[in-house]
């Protein structure tokens, strides 16, 4: 009890701070409905990538395939999406077509994931190099299938998913509002999610003890990779186009957002509450760097520091609790 | 005796095939038939000796991963760091180029790597952070300050003596239209340092130790081995790496762009892999990593010589590197399937 | 004779925590000297305090041959002649035989190249030292335990060992293994070489020891020639507790009952062979033999880890055949495994996550999700009926003593309902006041009707609690006893007989 409470409280009071010294720092244009307004457009594609990579930090892997699925997912949907097809077969805005794009992306999203699942699971193969070779294999699909170049001109119904507001909601943040949910209520209240939780602190023990962990690491990788599709779904809903490099820089990104959101780097620890809390300081930060004009490269280089600060932190708070639980 | 001799032979076959080297050995072989098959061009001495000197960079970068992977760790961040030495050099040879010469370019190059090497190691080792996670951090920190202050610029316009090792050869031949090729100095030096670096990883006590705390990093304290000296190395090395390839990439294309280097981290990451360099540290070898790059090498340039759209190089790495780690992974189940069994009467 | 070493009052204070108060030990050359008790008695920091990894506090005296030693450091004890294997061997998987031999020493002596024929040559000298042959090129990785052990002996014998320390050197060894370790210290023996045994198992520290040194709570108990002592003696000089046990007797007569677990010429090659036995509620039968007899193996075949080329299983009566551990759960068998902080334990996870591991699909609702209520239920009834001493069921199970730890694995399979249960080396490096607690906690599962199998090393733990006690010896039934009419010897003989 104690210990995940604290953990959310103390990103909570850095989250206020954070707040708090953006505002000093950039007055009203950043406490403005319409600076609110683009940061909740921007952050839920970041914020899914980082729910997809944190469910395989959390059985102590990773999953550096998650930008690339997104963007072969996002062509798949792209290249159905473009097909040229009388209007009114596809229902009003092209619904028809949109629907039919919007499974296939997924299905491919999540073969990519079961893909994944399979050499890790089934081969053992180490997460990073089983993650690092269908990210090299698929970046390749992606384009080989688009040699390259944009596919853009989606019909009016998938422009509307990037771009509309329900009741004032931008239409990506209730898309991330429930995944966060669903990713919640998977780890908390499921029985995969508490053996996602043993098996990344001890894959033999959860053996001895009737888990099969072949099947909690496919299905870990399964939902990895269909997050990475529903973020390209946000993602080229966004952009009204797919391409098969968008959101490299993510990959960071994503790992960053998890560490900070006390997800253990060996696995076995972190919860979507505090995903969302890194997550929308790592936004609020960038957001007011942006304002205050501050180089985007020079925030690449802040977010590496963070990245190292919080690790730093997280290791001395970890070896002053061994020391008292010592004495 | 007829006997003992082909059991003798038996011996040596069964030894060659528990290494990871021959198959890879056997794949390029593979490889290198069906591309002479379908384009005689591939197998002449020309495109050998091009293709040794333009992977010349990326294998230098295997040697320094080699011994990072060996010590248990990984970096990333040694494309990061290559880009600030590139610059380094490249400033320094458009303002006083005439007072340079290739070693002195070469030791600042080296230098500098050592030393942003060694920040990485220093974090490594003093804060217990998993190395993938610290060189992920660094990367970015690295590459983002550089491009803030170099403001992204290209540089070019080198002095005319920089210019000249790209067509410096050890030996050369001339072809019947009249173009010369051969050995270049280039990959001369890469060959260099692979022996070095075997040298350095089978016959010194700082290489057995290296392979000693990727095997069982607790066990190598207690035996006694200074487990920051062995980092600072490693981490050192594979910034000297990043240097040194730093100034063969400037040689290659006399030009230091921000942009040319970072991200392709993982490909050589992949290359070490494929020679049998495991993450989980402690195994590895120099001929195996120079089979690596040579196995991707001849796969990118195959690809090109079948008129193989080059889009789909990466889905043939991707492929390849699936089926080499998903292969030795089997090999390891099974010999630790073998192993369990006890002796029954 | 002047002893090899001696302490003299040494104390060791932790941050308020007494690990020693005023112990005297000495060990004089070639002797055999066994150091035992429980954990926390001050075993372990006396051997680091002996070679120089801590330092008493001011008032000790330490000499070494003679010499009075002053803030020794680890490498002036090697310097010494002191060695230390520790019970993980530290050794090198990915390394050669002979480099795990001799690295060390070309590491000490500060020379930079490495030539294999002088690691081959420092390999071969520490081996005819100790009378061993192992292949030199061999990957350690590769080589069987015991020949890992060898090689960690050897390793300590490329200097001039004058003391050698061994950290449970036979934990891991099947007897024969033992045997030839401990005609490896005989050898030493007679080269004046002294050893210092730590142990938990008591029949072995009486058989090798000249002397047996007992430590409790930091403090000396005394030290004794090995003849004066015996198995109760020794236990009761480390619990401070005279303990005396009942034999265990099932509530209802087996024989009027159906076997709930019965295994008919079960066989798999490599493994076991044509083993047949019944099992009936409320019984706790032993399985013993040495390591690598099959009795893990047999059990986890039981329990649907690997599959038996040919017999039959028959569970209440009805042929069957667990292809997985889920499957064998679900027809209500347990298996307790052998390493705890391993196999048993999620160790850094809370104690409730722990506990409910094994029954998540039973705690949901209707929706088929974790019912928080009935998980709570679950924690809170199985802490209670285990006793389980624990600050919150959120702590890491790692923060409890080895007793409670052992208890929350019993939890989590108790919690499963099972009919039989297999426990293999339940009470493995647990103190023995917490063991005497395990064994009634056992006693009282099969009082309430289920069947026990009760694997374990020790050949009194298994007479003591048992009603009948089967005896496995490379793969086969070798011998079946009453528990109650065995004695120890009877055991040791028939395993010794076999061995022959």
């Amino acid at each position: 009890m104690e210990r995940k409470y604290s953990e959310f409280l103390v990103l909570f009071f850095i989250l206020l701070g954070v707040i708090g010294l953006m505002w000093l720092l950039n007055g009203s244009t950043f406490m403005s409905l319409n600076n609110f307004r683009s940061m909740a457009f921007q952050l839920p594609e970041l914020g899914i990538l980082s729910m997809a990579m944190m469910i395989a930090m959390l059985t102590s892997g990773i999953n550096l395939s998650i930008i690339a699925t997104a963007n072969l997912a996002g062509i798949i949907m792209a290249l159905i999406l473009t097909q040229t097809i009388p209007p009114e077969a596809t229902g009003p805005g092209g619904i028809g077509l949109v629907i039919l794009a919007i499974l296939a992306g997924l299905l491919v999203a999540a073969a990519i994931g079961l893909l994944n699942g399979f050499l890790i699971a089934h081969l053992e193969i180490s997460p990073i190099l089983a993650t690092l070779g269908t990210m090299i294999l698929v970046s390749g699909l992606a384009l080989a299938i688009t040699k390259g170049y944009v596919v853009s001109g989606f019909p009016p119904a998938m422009r509307a998913i990037g771009n509309s507001t329900i009741l004032g909601l931008p239409v990506p943040i209730l898309i991330f509002a429930a995944g966060a949910v669903i990713l919640s209520v998977i780890l908390q209240r499921t029985s995969l999610g508490a053996r996602i939780y043993m098996l990344g602190s001890n894959p033999l023990a959860c053996f001895y003890s009737g888990v099969n962990n072949p099947r909690v690491l496919m299905s870990t990788y399964l939902i990895s990779g269909l997050y990475s599709g529903v973020a390209a779904i946000v993602m080229i809903s966004r952009f009204n186009s797919a391409k098969a490099d968008y959101g490299e820089s993510y990959l960071l990104l994503t790992v960053l957002v998890s560490v900070l959101g006390g997800v253990s780097a060996a696995g076995g620890f972190g919860r979507v509450s505090g995903l969302i809390l890194g997550l929308i300081i790592l936004q609020i930060i960038s957001n007011g760097l942006n304002l205050m004009g501050v180089n985007t490269f020079l925030t690449v280089a802040l977010w590496g520091m963070v990245l190292i600060a919080v690790m730093v932190l997280q290791f001395l708070l970890n070896r002053y609790k061994e020391k008292r639980r010592s004495i | 005796m007829t006997i003992k001799t082909s059991n003798a032979g038996v011996t040596v076959i069964k030894k060659l095939f528990s290494r990871h080297e021959t198959f890879v050995f056997l794949a390029i072989v593979i490889f290198g038939l069906i591309i002479t098959v379908v384009n005689p061009d591939f197998l002449t001495l020309e495109n050998v000796f091009d293709l040794l000197k333009s992977y010349a960079l990326m294998g230098t970068f295997a040697v320094g991963m080699l011994f990072v992977l060996i010590s248990g760790g990984i970096d990333i961040s040694f494309t990061a760091i290559a880009t600030i030495t590139g610059y380094v050099i490249a400033v320094l040879l458009l303002q006083n180029g005439e007072q340079l010469n290739i070693v002195s370019v070469f030791a600042i190059a080296g230098g500098v790597g050592v030393l942003l090497g060694i920040i990485n190691a220093l974090i490594i080792y003093y804060f217990n952070i998993p190395s993938i996670i610290t060189t992920i951090a660094t990367l970015n920190i690295y590459y983002g300050l550089l491009t803030v202050i170099s403001k992204g610029k290209w540089l070019y316009g080198f002095p005319a003596w920089f210019g000249q090792y790209t067509q410096m050869y050890v030996f050369k031949f001339t072809a019947a239209n009249g173009t010369s090729y051969g050995l270049s100095v280039i990959t001369a030096f890469w060959f260099v340092l692979m022996l070095i670096a075997w040298f350095v990883l089978r016959y010194t006590v700082l290489g057995r130790s290296i392979y000693a705390m990727g095997g069982n990093s607790a066990s190598a304290k207690r035996a006694g081995f200074n487990l920051l000296r062995l980092n600072l190395f490693v981490y050192g090395f594979m910034g000297l790496m990043a240097g040194f390839g730093s100034v063969i990439q400037a040689l290659l294309v006399q030009t230091v762009a921000p942009n040319s280097l970072v991200g392709k981290e993982l490909d050589v990451v992949a290359a070490v892999v494929l020679g049998g360099a495991s993450l989980t540290g402690g195994t590895g070898s120099v001929l195996g990593t120079f089979l690596g790059v040579v196995l991707i090498a001849i796969m990118g340039n195959g690809l090109t010589l079948m008129r193989v759209p080059a889009f789909w190089y990466k889905v043939v790495i991707g492929t390849v590197i699936l089926i080499s780690v998903g292969a030795s992974a089997y090999r390891r189940k099974v010999s630790a399937r073998r192993r369990t069994i006890i002796e029954v009467e | 004779m002047e002893p090899f070493l001696s302490l003299s009052n040494v104390s060791k204070h932790y941050a308020g925590v007494t690990a020693l108060k005023q112990v005297d030990f000495e060990i004089n050359p070639g002797e055999i000297h066994c150091l035992v008790g429980e954990n926390g008695s001050g075993k372990s920091t006396l051997i680091k305090i002996i070679s120089g990894t801590v330092h008493p506090d001011p008032g000790a005296e330490i000499k070494i041959a003679g010499e009075v030693v002053h803030g020794a450091q680890a490498i002036d004890a090697i310097h010494k002649g002191i060695q230390i294997i520790y019970q993980d061997l530290s050794l090198f998987p990915n390394l050669t035989v002979a480099e795990n031999i001799a690295l060390s020493q070309v590491v000490a002596s500060r020379s930079h190249v490495v030539r294999w024929k002088t690691l081959d040559r420092i390999a071969r000298e520490a081996m005819a030292r100790i009378k061993v042959h192992l292949p030199l090129d061999a990957l350690v990785g590769e080589i069987s335990l015991a020949e890992q052990q060898l090689v960690a002996i050897c390793r300590a014998f490329t200097s001039d060992v004058r003391l050698l320390i061994m950290d449970e050197p036979t934990a891991s060894l099947t007897r024969k293994e033992v045997d030839a370790l401990l005609s490896v210290v005989q050898e030493m023996q007679a080269r004046d070489i002294a050893t210092i045994f730590v142990s938990h198992k008591l029949d072995e520290v009486l058989r090798v020891a000249d002397r047996v040194t007992v430590l409790r709570d930091g403090h000396k108990v005394g030290t004794y020639p090995s003849g004066e002592l015996n198995d109760e003696k020794l236990t009761q000089l480390m619990t401070g507790k005279t303990v005396t046990y009942v034999p265990y007797t099932p509530p209802q007569s087996p024989e009027t009952q159906e076997p709930v677990l019965e295994v008919r010429d079960l066989s798999k090659r490599g493994y076991f062979k044509n083993v047949s036995f019944q099992l009936y509620p409320g019984e706790i039968v032993g399985l013993t033999g040495l390591l690598g007899s099959g009795r893990t193996e047999l059990a986890l075949a039981l329990f649907g880890v690997h599959q038996p080329d040919s017999g039959e299983t028959l569970f209440k009566g009805r042929p069957v055949r667990f292809r997985s551990i889920l499957e064998a759960m679900r027809n209500g068998l347990g298996y307790v495994p052998e390493d705890r902080l391993t196999q048993g334990l999620v160790m850094n996870q809370a104690v409730g996550k722990n506990i409910t591991l094994t029954i998540l699909d039973s705690l949901r609702n209707s929706a088929k999700l974790l019912d928080p209520r009935k998980v709570q239920e679950s924690i809170q009834r199985w802490v209670k009926d285990l006793a389980i001493k624990v600050p919150s069921v959120e702590s890491p199970v790692q923060t409890l003593s080895g007793g409670n730890q052992q208890r929350v694995v019993l939890a989590k399979w108790i919690a499963t309902n099972p009919k039989v249960l297999i426990l293999d080396g339940p009470t493995i490096g647990i103190d023995i006041a917490a063991k005497f607690a395990i064994h009634e906690i056992i006693r009282e599962l099969a009082h309430r009707g289920l069947a026990i199998l009760l694997i374990s090393d020790e050949i009194p733990e298994v007479l003591q609690n048992t009603n009948r006690l089967l005896v496995m010896h490379k793969g086969y039934v070798a011998g079946e006893f009453v528990s109650s009419q065995t004695s120890v010897k009877d055991v040791q003989e028939l395993i010794d007989h076999q061995d022959q």
